[in-house]
């Protein structure tokens, strides 16, 4: 077990799975033995609004929150999104990045410029970054809420424990309320996993 | 379904504070809970209600979940209101005065400060309420601490015989953690409520002499607050600063500075004074790090403790490590450089409207009528203010549209010669203190146009049911108001009643128009439910005509978030004025099919792809 803390911010939009994916890191560093802490602000989340969900676990964690410079991973569910929460990333730390692009509203009328190539910036700033299409991934699978499972199978190999324990963490809450999604899910946590490794 | 009801003692779960406090109330034998929702605090009541030995209500607003929860400890039953910060400004007029009266049952009182502002509409203290009406206060720092303290809260209330707040923030609410169950439910046996006029009836003659007990009471729970085991001393190896800190403030004191001497505070008023002299007597310098007012650092310079706090902390939002390091650390003679970190520039995310939202018809309507001065409300139609409407002018508290609007009428200014007053209102809203202000318009012979958007749910909180719903807090079939029967039961006359659907768009537009122009109170009320409930019903998608798309932008001005703009061209008009073509898509995977964006598209390229003949069904009001 690692004796130092572990923080993981997963970042996107209102209605992307963001919070549940946050749940099921968390859920699985509780079930390895560590003392687990996982923080949101939602108020509005759900009116398309930006959603941050902060997973901190170790042997034992005070604040909730993460602070700039301080997440050892990063996981972008939408390509804009990633780039806005990069900051908070370590200078060693891993980005792992949806490439899907969603322009808000005020976006859409001209106000604002969607960045015209949101991943390669976050190359520039040197950190290890990974991006793939997850909904492509999810498409081919058959169903876009998948992009949840994917995203988690392609950090799995950068977590302080084994990729099964969480791949276990995910079929197992399916298994028990969704059970005819249980397979299909395992199946997307290991095209995840693979598409996390190219 | 909520996995650890019955759950055995001793087995550990991760859990929000909110979900701990539900266990706390069922394990403490509470046998009423009420609250009306708003965040952070909303899940408190929605967990409770997956225990059955608790009857739980949502009540129309936080006064009568307070009073509920007063009838009930009464009648000697434990019992638990629950709201967020602004929540405890509605329901203060029945706790000032039971806090002198005293309760029989357990009567818990959470409430949720939304420090940092994410989801309110201000940032206020409640522990200001726990000195003003003579409550203790206990503040949890995380779930496992709301679990011990909503516990004790019951057993400190019914030995005190005073109600007891448990003051919670975002942090502690919305934060998941380990909580260990220490027990399972224990019930208690409620003796009925025995009369005795000298104690509850609060006539002068009979609250005068309970005055000099509410203070004794305060003197005894200072002494309670000393020896309570829910204020610690961590003992650190740094003694130049020790810090005195409550609720959240304290796990990012205990994060930022780990080897500084703590006295972290559980029962936090009356505050033990005592206890803070003799931990001030072990530390160079005594620091109070509290969110948000400096309560307990007035309390404690009063004491003649020298301390230190909000002249170096901020009298606003979160005490996170970012706040404090920089901070504390010129306290300690230590250099403190800003970390050199990547910057990113990316557009801000405001929330927005839903796709189908039914607000985003009467939204259209207003931002296409000039000369409106528009008072707002509570609810997720406040969005209404931003991009791309701009039609909401004002947002204060519950309720406030009607009655401000019915102000701004009777105060018109200058500038308000021309303008008619519309208020803006939510079904839940307009139910929780919107219609003691329309009663008064009409007694006062005003004239505001009311725009009641009947959406059927508590929207902004993910959609909670209210007496306008036909449905309670369990999803059971409950009696449904009728708005228009109960506007005109107020007084409006039925001709100035307008029902509308408001996806109609040339409909809305022109109810809009001819409403305002009326010189009495007028209610136009919307029909179409939440698009995030189950209640709606969703439609196939439309898409856009690439071809017949002349770049209006017309339906771009809906503000539906489904509509994207695929590409810009500037062209040249007529007049010789560059005029910019915007041309749109719909996201596929995002349009609900409501057909809004149909009404506003004159070249008919917005269709929905050919599959069978589309459906509409419009709900039937009452």
């Amino acid at each position: 077990m690692l004796d130092r803390i572990t923080n993981i911010l997963v970042v996107g939009i209102g209605g992307q799975g963001v919070m549940t994916a946050a749940e099921m890191l968390a859920r699985t560093a509780m079930s390895q033995g560590y003392d687990v802490k996982k923080t949101e602000v939602a108020g509005m989340a759900q009116r398309g609004g930006v959603v941050s969900s902060h997973v901190r676990f170790g042997p034992k964690v005070y604040s909730p929150q993460i602070d700039a410079g301080e997440a050892d991973l990063l996981i972008g569910f939408e390509a804009a999104e990633a780039l806005r929460w990069l900051p908070w990333l370590r200078p060693i730390g891993v980005a792992m990045v949806n490439t899907l692009r969603i322009a808000p509203p005020i976006v859409s009328a001209g106000l604002y410029d969607y960045p015209a190539d949101p991943i390669g910036a976050l190359a520039t700033f040197g950190i290890e970054a990974h991006a793939f299409d997850a909904g492509a991934i999810a498409d081919e699978l058959g169903n876009a809420k998948l992009v949840n499972t994917i995203m988690l199978g392609a950090i799995s190999d950068c977590l302080p424990f084994p990729a099964d324990a969480l791949k276990a963490c995910i079929v197992e809450g399916f298994r028990a309320y969704k059970p005819k999604l249980a397979e299909i899910n395992a199946q997307a946590f290991d095209a995840g996993r693979q598409a996390g490794h190219a | 379904m909520n996995a650890v009801v019955y759950a055995k003692a001793a087995s550990r779960h991760l859990l929000s504070g909110n979900e701990a406090v539900a266990r706390a109330a069922w394990e403490a034998g509470a046998r009423v809970a009420a609250a009306y929702p708003g965040t952070p605090a909303t899940e408190i009541l929605e967990y409770i209600a997956t225990y059955p030995d608790i009857y739980s209500e949502w009540s129309v607003n936080e006064k009568v979940a307070v009073e509920v929860a007063i009838g009930a400890s009464l009648a000697g039953s434990r019992a638990l209101a629950a709201m967020k910060h602004v929540g405890m400004n509605v329901a203060s007029d029945a706790f000032m005065t039971q806090s002198l009266a005293g309760v029989v049952g357990g009567l818990v009182i959470v409430v949720a400060d939304d420090v940092g502002l994410s989801s309110s509409q201000n940032e206020q203290d409640s522990r200001y309420w726990g000195r003003f009406g003579h409550m203790p206060i206990l503040e949890p720092a995380d779930s496992q601490e709301a679990y011990m303290m909503v516990k004790q809260a019951f057993d400190l209330s019914e030995e005190y015989e005073v109600p007891v707040i448990v003051r919670m923030t975002t942090r502690v609410c919305h934060v998941k953690a380990m909580v260990e169950f220490t027990g399972e439910r224990i019930e208690r046996r409620a003796p009925g409520f025995q009369k005795n006029p000298q104690r509850w009836v609060m006539t002068p003659a009979n609250a005068k002499p309970r005055l000099p007990l509410m203070h004794e009471r305060d003197q005894t729970l200072r002494q309670v607050a000393e020896a309570s085991d829910l204020n610690e001393t961590f003992k650190g190896s740094d003694r130049r600063i020790g810090f005195v800190t409550s609720g959240p403030a304290f796990m990012h004191v205990r994060e930022t500075f780990p080897n500084a001497p703590v006295l972290k505070l559980g029962f936090t008023c009356p505050a033990p004074i005592d206890q803070i002299r003799t931990f001030a007597g072990t530390v160079d310098t005594l620091v109070v790090v509290e969110e948000t007012e400096p309560l307990l650092e007035t309390e404690i310079r009063a004491a003649g403790i020298a301390v230190r706090g909000k002249d170096v902390l901020p009298r606003f939002g979160e005490l996170a490590p970012s706040v404090l390091r920089p901070a504390i650390k010129p306290l300690l003679n230590e250099p403190y450089a800003v970390p050199n970190r990547a910057q990113t520039d990316v557009f801000p995310r405001p929330p927005t409207m839903c796709a189908s939202c039914p607000h985003l018809g009467p939204y259209f309507a207003l931002s296409h009528i000039r000369n409106l001065n528009i008072i707002g409300d509570i609810g997720c139609y406040t969005l209404g203010a931003g991009h791309p409407w701009n039609a909401l002018d004002t947002c204060t508290c519950m309720g406030a549209s009607l009655s401000m609007a019915h102000g701004m009428d009777k105060g018109r200014g200058e500038s308000d010669e021309k303008k008619h007053m519309v208020a803006v209102i939510g079904d839940s809203t307009f139910l929780h203190m919107g219609m003691q202000g329309l009663l008064n318009m009409v007694y006062n012979r005003g004239n505001v146009t009311v725009l009641l958007l009947d959406n059927r749910s508590v929207g902004m909180t993910g959609g909670q049911e209210n007496p306008g719903t036909g449905e309670d807090l369990h999803g059971l079939a409950a009696p449904r108001v009728d708005f228009a029967k109960l506007v005109e039961a107020l007084g409006v006359r039925p001709e100035r009643i307008r029902m509308v659907d408001p996806y109609e768009l040339p409909t809305m537009v022109k109810l809009v128009r001819e409403e305002t122009k009326m010189e009495e109170p007028s209610v136009i009320i919307t029909n179409r439910p939440c698009s995030l409930t189950d209640r709606f019903e969703k439609f196939r998608a439309y898409s856009v005509i690439d071809e017949k798309c002349t770049g209006c932008g017309n339906c771009i001005d809906l503000g539906c978030p489904a509509i994207f703009v695929d590409r810009r061209e500037t062209v040249t008009a007529k007049n010789g004025k560059n005029k910019e073509l915007v041309f749109a898509r719909i996201d596929a995977n995002a349009c609900t099919g409501c057909h809004m964006c149909v009404e506003t598209c004159a070249p008919e390229a917005i269709v929905q792809p050919p599959l069978s003949n589309r459906v509409i069904r419009i709900q039937p009001h009452a």
